[in-house]
């Protein structure tokens, strides 16, 4: 069996398990936001009654992050809610904005707060939960209702995806980012290439990887369709986990002679910086190709761009320069919000960094990447064509229909908002 | 589920996303307060380019401005319906509207799951590529007990996927009563 296979089994309490079959599991961890936890509260009400208990207090994470630095009220009411409802059932886990618990987008702070475990199971109200799955754990996104069950009974339904495998080989040029690699594979197989499928990222490359760079891998699984995305781990996730938390874990490997859907493979040392063009994340082209497109934008964020590494990558490049179009950096987490502040390059702190080369500053939430309220940092207003660290291109994602948004990795971001045009990477790197 | 549905066909194109069926901006709104899900009904289909909402012309809007509930029964996609974000919100705004049924080639698994498990559209996969073969008003009805979709207005029949073993939680109208009715939850 594959890992995600085993996974599922040891979920369901069956030695046992094939593609295509639908089984019931237990959920080690339910996640949701500020967006989807409050229609998901009142399913689970309407359900299991207004005093009903949450099933594990202890397994369920609330972790605001969308809309939450907006004038908007009924975002805001959204977060009172949430608030509400932590306080009714005496949740451990909830990270409440305006707190110093306040975390930012919720895939980096699963991560960050030890939620990740390989060989659990999470479940999460957001189709990008899948970057759990860079821990060697089953992680995919669903809906309010099947959120509202999870929340009263601990279980889901699922029915067990083939396994795609995706093997990286050779080293990773330093112009390269893992960003590059999932928008190479997407291109490839298309936004549907992996629907109903698991995508496991397996080879050398991978594993010479950061757990940042792997969520990166994981995170866009969904942009192909995918349900899950997932690596095995190995010390550098034992590592990582370990820092984080006490909890067990149980490190699970696909079988040698696992049955896979299919096999791609890739020697990273013949990549090219890529961007997917508008307005499909599978609309890809190589920098060079799409080389002097005129930009308007320049955006750092989100779950798939807003870690410490995509930072430090885009700090970098603009180092010493002055970005010449609108630039927002937006960490994804108040931990890397800080961290940019305390993380020196060459004696200037990467905050200062950005500062002095003129970017905007945003704080730690999901801010433009999905557009928002009217009012939210970076979002577009209008017929802007902006150069994004993000996950998503589909016609009006970052908040205005008539925008243009050109997905690609921090280096390529960074090297594009010093000239205002579509710039390899490989231009600027010294 | 309604043995037999008729109404007005809405066409659309491939890869509809969820911030296309409800803009992420209007996800604010209350889902359960009578004054606030409404606007889900107003805006559904809203994130569509205009010159692509009501195909083969464009420039139709899914609901009227002004308007919470639309004139179509049915939207009629093409491949990798739904993609995009997991927001139930979507299924639910076209519901909310007043459609009753989806119909594209394929869907992104997130969206259909939601449509089956929370009630909403009955989502249907045509063996072929409709979209192009049906035009935004026209007539159509629907078996669903056969997946047998006529076009009322050219003559043209279609016989639809079978609904395959989703169709259980669909006949018990959403997955709590099939859980309930399975004995996984109590009654």
């Amino acid at each position: 069996m594959t890992i995600t296979e085993k996974i599922i089994s040891s979920h369901c309490g069956r030695n046992r398990i094939a593609p295509g079959e639908s089984v019931w599991v237990d959920v080690d961890i339910l996640m949701t936001h500020d967006v989807c936890g409050p229609p998901t509260i009142d399913i689970f009400k309407r359900e299991f009654g207004e005093d009903a208990k949450v099933w594990d207090p202890e397994k369920l994470v609330i972790l605001p992050d969308h809309y939450i630095f907006t004038e908007n009220h009924h975002a805001n009411r959204n977060v009172q809610l949430l608030r509400a409802f932590a306080e009714q059932h005496d949740l451990p886990h909830y990270y409440d904005v305006g707190s110093p618990r306040y975390k930012g987008v919720c895939h980096m702070a699963l991560a960050e707060e030890g939620f990740n475990r390989p060989g659990s199971l999470l479940i999460g109200t957001d189709s990008h939960t899948c970057t759990s799955g860079a821990f060697g754990m089953f992680s995919t996104g669903v809906g309010n209702t099947d959120a509202a069950l999870i929340m009263g009974t601990g279980k889901i339904w699922l029915r067990v995806p083939e396994t795609m495998r995706f093997i990286f080989e050779g080293e990773l040029p330093p112009y390269l980012m893992a960003k590059d690699l999932i928008l190479a594979v997407i291109g490839d197989i298309g936004c549907d290439g992996a629907t109903y499928r698991a995508m496991e990222f397996d080879g050398e490359s991978v594993y010479s990887l950061s757990m940042q760079e792997r969520m990166t891998l994981t995170n866009m699984a969904i942009e192909a369709g995918g349900k899950n995305g997932v690596i095995a781990p190995d010390e550098t996730t034992i590592e990582y986990v370990r820092a984080r938390t006490d909890h067990d874990f149980e490190c699970i490997y696909s079988d040698d002679n696992a049955r896979f859907h299919s096999e791609y493979r890739y020697d990273v040392s013949r990549l090219e910086p890529v961007v997917a063009k508008p307005h499909r994340p599978d609309n890809r082209a190589s920098v060079i190709e799409v080389a002097g497109t005129r930009l308007d934008r320049a955006y750092v964020g989100s779950c798939t761009g807003g870690k410490l590494e995509d930072f430090e990558a885009a700090a970098h490049i603009i180092k010493g320069q002055e970005v010449v179009i609108d630039t927002y950096i937006v960490p994804a987490t108040t931990e890397i919000s800080e961290s940019l502040r305390s993380e020196t390059l060459d004696g200037m702190t990467l905050w200062d960094v950005f500062v002095n080369a003129g970017c905007k500053m945003g704080q730690a939430s999901c801010a433009a990447c999905l557009g928002g309220p009217p009012d939210t940092f970076g979002r577009m207003q209008g017929d802007e064509v902006v150069i994004s660290t993000t996950n998503r291109n589909f016609p009006g994602r970052m908040g205005s229909k008539q925008a243009s948004v050109y997905l690609a990795s921090p280096l390529t971001v960074a090297a594009s908002a010093l000239t205002g045009l579509i710039t390899d990477p490989r231009e600027v790197l010294v | 589920m309604e043995s037999t549905i008729r109404g007005l066909a809405y066409v659309v194109g491939d890869a509809i996303d969820t911030d296309q069926i409800i803009p992420a901006e209007h996800l604010v709104f209350s889902l359960n307060k009578p004054d606030e899900r409404r606007m889900y009904g107003r805006y559904a289909m809203s994130g569509v380019p205009v010159d692509q909402q009501g195909l083969p012309y464009g420039h139709i809007p899914f609901t009227d401005p002004d308007q919470y509930l639309s004139e179509f029964t049915f939207v009629i996609g093409g491949v990798n319906f739904g993609c995009g974000s997991s927001r139930e919100h979507a299924p639910f705004a076209m519901t909310e509207a007043g459609a009753k049924v989806v119909i594209a080639e394929s869907y992104a698994r997130i969206f259909y799951r939601n449509t089956i498990d929370g009630g909403f559209v009955i989502p249907f996969e045509s063996h072929e590529k409709i979209n192009d073969q049906i035009r935004t008003r026209d007539e159509l009805e629907l078996d669903t007990r056969v997946g047998q979709l006529t076009n009322l207005t050219t003559g043209q029949e279609y016989l639809l996927k079978p609904l395959g073993d989703v169709a259980d939680i669909l006949n018990a109208g959403n997955v709590f009563e099939y859980a309930r009715q399975n004995g996984l939850i109590g009654a």
